[in-house]
């Protein structure tokens, strides 16, 4: 079928809404409550375009698109109403642009940009509402909500969390939590998404890129820096470089341009973690352990499960998470190594993810007085802290990570990405159980974006079953089959963000699905790069190193020490 | 609390039951508390953001307990026109608090109820049910001195 769009005829399938054949060409119209692929709201109204033959004007994200149907998307009276649907929320605005945490990344700037808003004309008043600093990952500003709804979506349908709601109604509507308490005191797992698909500077990030410029500038501390496997993949885009390209070696050079004293890559301590959390894996299966076992790398989930499966918390693997692994290893073997203090360290991880930021102060994270991590940038922090400092990042000549916790295999690398947690976790137990290498490494059916994948492996006659599911509502959801009695499944990988840490909370604002995909085909592809030898965590060199100098064996006694860790029931207002 | 787990007996758990139970608690213990609204949550299986979300959509709902003394404004047509609305104002910026709320020591609540039937006396308001009839801007300190 075809419809009509400003005089010019286009194709429409069945199903589509007006909006999503106007993106199919190209059309631009503005959106805010919209999110793709979740049912429409029609809370803002800015989408509308007029019906030709009625005069109405219509919402594109809603209204299905059907043959014959005529529409203009600026005419006169659209772009009007637009204006004042613009107008009408600047009117309760608190127009402090300037010193917005989203000055120049705002949908609500964009707009009243776009349709030249010049002069506040309409002047309104709102309920005053406290700024939110309680969580230790996010900051809300009642006062910038637009009430579009996104986050409040996001919250329920893939996180299956509700931390937020619409609380009152008319024009004393706000979003807030249970009993409009901190958010601190509520169900909220410091996921981010609320923050990534907020259009304004309602929600944003607790920055501590101030703590850790104060810490380079100390003499007294050797301030360590660490990054995440998907941090390579996702930083280009900040600098106008294709996105997904893998800039490892320019973010090496710009970390110590900003005057860290070590560079060491988060993937080293994947590589560790697949040691630990593989050893443990084989004991429960061979032991009696409890089964599934589920990972235990996203502090988001591992706060969800805390609140909402206290029941479960033994099935969760012991094994602290990559960043905290590599953090304890700095405070003690590296400063031992070095001859300092481990107080004398600075360590600082670049995720990307806003729920490290909780993990990283959690009591049991550190030993006495020692935090393991002391910051946590995320990869926008990161990117805002190089320009800050004027690092021509597009043109910085790749160097190396330091030794010894920069070495890495390239299944380390895919913990990034949904799924890699699982399949470099299968290349070293097949490894451990067998002694031999599995002969085709890439784990096909774990791959991809998919919210559940399912797969069976035969090791030694023995059927292994593995899950692995992302966007936590998919995994509540195994979880349940779960409960209710399936036992054909050993091993779960679990990462509240959908598609994995390439799409944390943490990463560029407003990143475009087809973005997420580079990243992730990046990481597959520095899989098969030649020029990377090491394609199994249980072959890096440093951290067998690790392990004779200083460990011992994997699930030893210090090894549990420092790499391992316990959860509780947590009571929360749900 | 055994009370308030009682009174889901009567209940079939599902949501289009919030409301009437969400009344049956305020009616038993005058208000919405913290814990009462986490045991719906938990009872009907919907987020405790929601329960609130819900609760406060409509103005019947309280959370916190109302004060040693209750000041009931009436907003019928006749208060209205007479000026309930500078009243409640005036109440609003002498106690410092909202209507639905309470005084930090305890005293007083405010409450706007619709018609309390003394549309002769507009603006009319009731305090612990006792009346006070044509109350303006400048009565309504002499109200609340009466009650200490
Ligand atoms: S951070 Fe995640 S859990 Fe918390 S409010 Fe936002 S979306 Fe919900
Ligand atoms: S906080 Fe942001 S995402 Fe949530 S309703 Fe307000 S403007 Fe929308
Ligand atoms: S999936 Fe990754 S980015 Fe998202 S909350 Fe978990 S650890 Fe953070
Ligand atoms: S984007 Fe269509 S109504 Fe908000």
């Amino acid at each position: 079928m075809n419809i009509e769009v400003n005089n010019i005829s286009v194709e429409a399938n069945n199903g589509e809404t007006i909006l999503d054949v106007l993106k199919r060409n190209n059309i631009h119209v503005p959106t805010l409550c919209h999110i793709k692929d979740m049912l429409p709201s029609g809370a803002c109204r800015i989408c509308i375009v007029e019906d030709i033959k009625t005069g109405k004007l219509i919402p594109s994200c809603s209204f299905p698109a059907y043959d014959g149907l005529k529409i203009k998307t600026h005419s006169y009276k659209v772009i009007n109403a637009r204006k004042t649907i613009v107008e009408l929320l600047l009117a309760n605005h608190p127009n402090d642009c300037l010193y917005c945490d989203r000055n120049q990344n705002c949908d609500l700037q964009t707009l009243a940009s776009d349709l030249q808003i010049k002069q506040p004309r309409i002047k309104g008043q709102k309920e005053h509402h406290n700024l939110d600093f309680s969580s230790v990952s996010l900051k809300r500003d009642p006062d910038k909500c637009i009430l579009c709804g996104r986050c409040v979506r996001v919250c329920e349908t893939i996180m299956g969390v509700s931390a937020i709601s619409f609380i009152n109604r008319g024009s004393r509507t706000f979003i807030g939590t249970a009993l409009n308490e901190g958010l601190n005191t509520s169900s909220c797992i410091n996921c981010g998404r609320c923050v990534v698909v907020c259009p304004t500077g309602a929600l944003s990030e607790q920055t501590q890129y101030e703590k850790v410029i104060e810490a380079i500038n100390n003499s007294e501390k050797t301030v360590v820096v660490q990054y995440a496997p998907a941090i390579s993949v996702s930083l280009a885009e900040f600098f106008d470089i294709e996105a997904g390209t893998d800039v490892n070696g320019k973010m090496n050079a710009a970390l110590r341009r900003l005057g860290f004293d070590k560079v060491f890559d988060t993937t080293f301590s994947a590589d560790l973690t697949i040691m630990e959390e593989g050893t443990e894996l084989i004991n429960r299966l061979q032991n009696g352990g409890k089964l599934p076992m589920f990972t235990s790398c996203c502090p988001a989930w591992i706060k969800y499960a805390e609140e909402f499966l206290p029941d479960m918390l033994d099935n969760i693997s012991t094994c602290k998470s990559p960043q905290q692994m590599l953090g304890a290893i700095i405070k003690t073997y590296f400063a031992e190594k070095i001859g300092t203090k481990p107080e004398n360290i600075y360590s600082v991880s670049i995720m990307p993810c806003v729920a490290k930021k909780f993990e990283e102060q959690r009591v049991e994270m550190g030993s006495e007085s020692i935090s393991d991590i002391d910051a946590v940038l995320t990869t926008r922090e990161l990117a805002e802290l190089i320009k800050t400092y004027g690092i021509d990042f597009k043109n910085l000549e790749p160097e190396s990570a330091d030794s010894p916790h920069g070495e890495r295999s390239t299944a380390g690398k895919l913990f990034g990405v949904s799924g890699g947690v699982m399949e470099a976790a299968i290349r070293t137990a097949y490894a451990k159980l067998t002694g031999n290498e599995l002969e085709d490494l890439k784990v096909e059916a774990v791959r991809g974006l998919e919210g559940r994948k399912e797969a069976k492996l035969n090791i030694n006659g023995f059927e292994l079953g593995v899950a692995v599911v992302s966007g936590l509502a998919n995994a509540i959801q195994l979880i349940d089959e779960i409960k209710k009695g399936r036992s054909d499944i050993h091993f779960v990988e679990i990462m509240a963000c959908p598609g994995g840490c390439i799409n944390g909370g943490g990463q560029k604002l407003h990143s475009d699905i087809e973005d997420i995909k580079k990243r992730m085909q990046s990481l597959y592809i520095i899989d098969i790069d030649e020029n990377e030898p090491l394609k199994v965590s249980h072959k890096n060199k440093e951290v067998l190193d690790l392990y004779e100098k200083f460990l011992g064996e994997p699930n030893s006694h210090k090894a549990h020490e420092l790499l391992h860790t316990k959860y509780h029931k947590r009571d929360v207002l749900l | 609390m055994d009370e308030l787990e009682k009174l889901f007996e009567n209940y079939d758990l599902s949501r289009d039951n919030l409301i009437p139970i969400l009344q049956e608690i305020q009616e038993h213990e005058g208000y919405l508390s913290p814990e009462s609204i986490a045991l719906v949550g938990k009872k009907l299986k919907i987020p405790n953001s929601q329960v609130y979300g819900v609760a406060t959509f409509y103005n019947q709902f309280r959370f916190v307990p109302k004060g040693k003394y209750n000041i009931q404004l009436c907003r019928g047509t006749a208060c209205h026109v007479l000026g309930s609305a500078t009243v409640l104002e005036e109440f609003e910026k002498h106690l410092d608090i909202k209507a639905g709320q309470t005084t930090k020591d305890g005293l007083f609540s405010l409450e706007v109820v619709a018609c309390i039937g003394a549309c002769g006396l507009a603006p009319a308001i009731s305090v612990n049910g006792e009346v006070f009839a044509k109350v303006n801007r400048e009565t309504v300190k002499a109200i609340t001195s009466l009650y200490n």
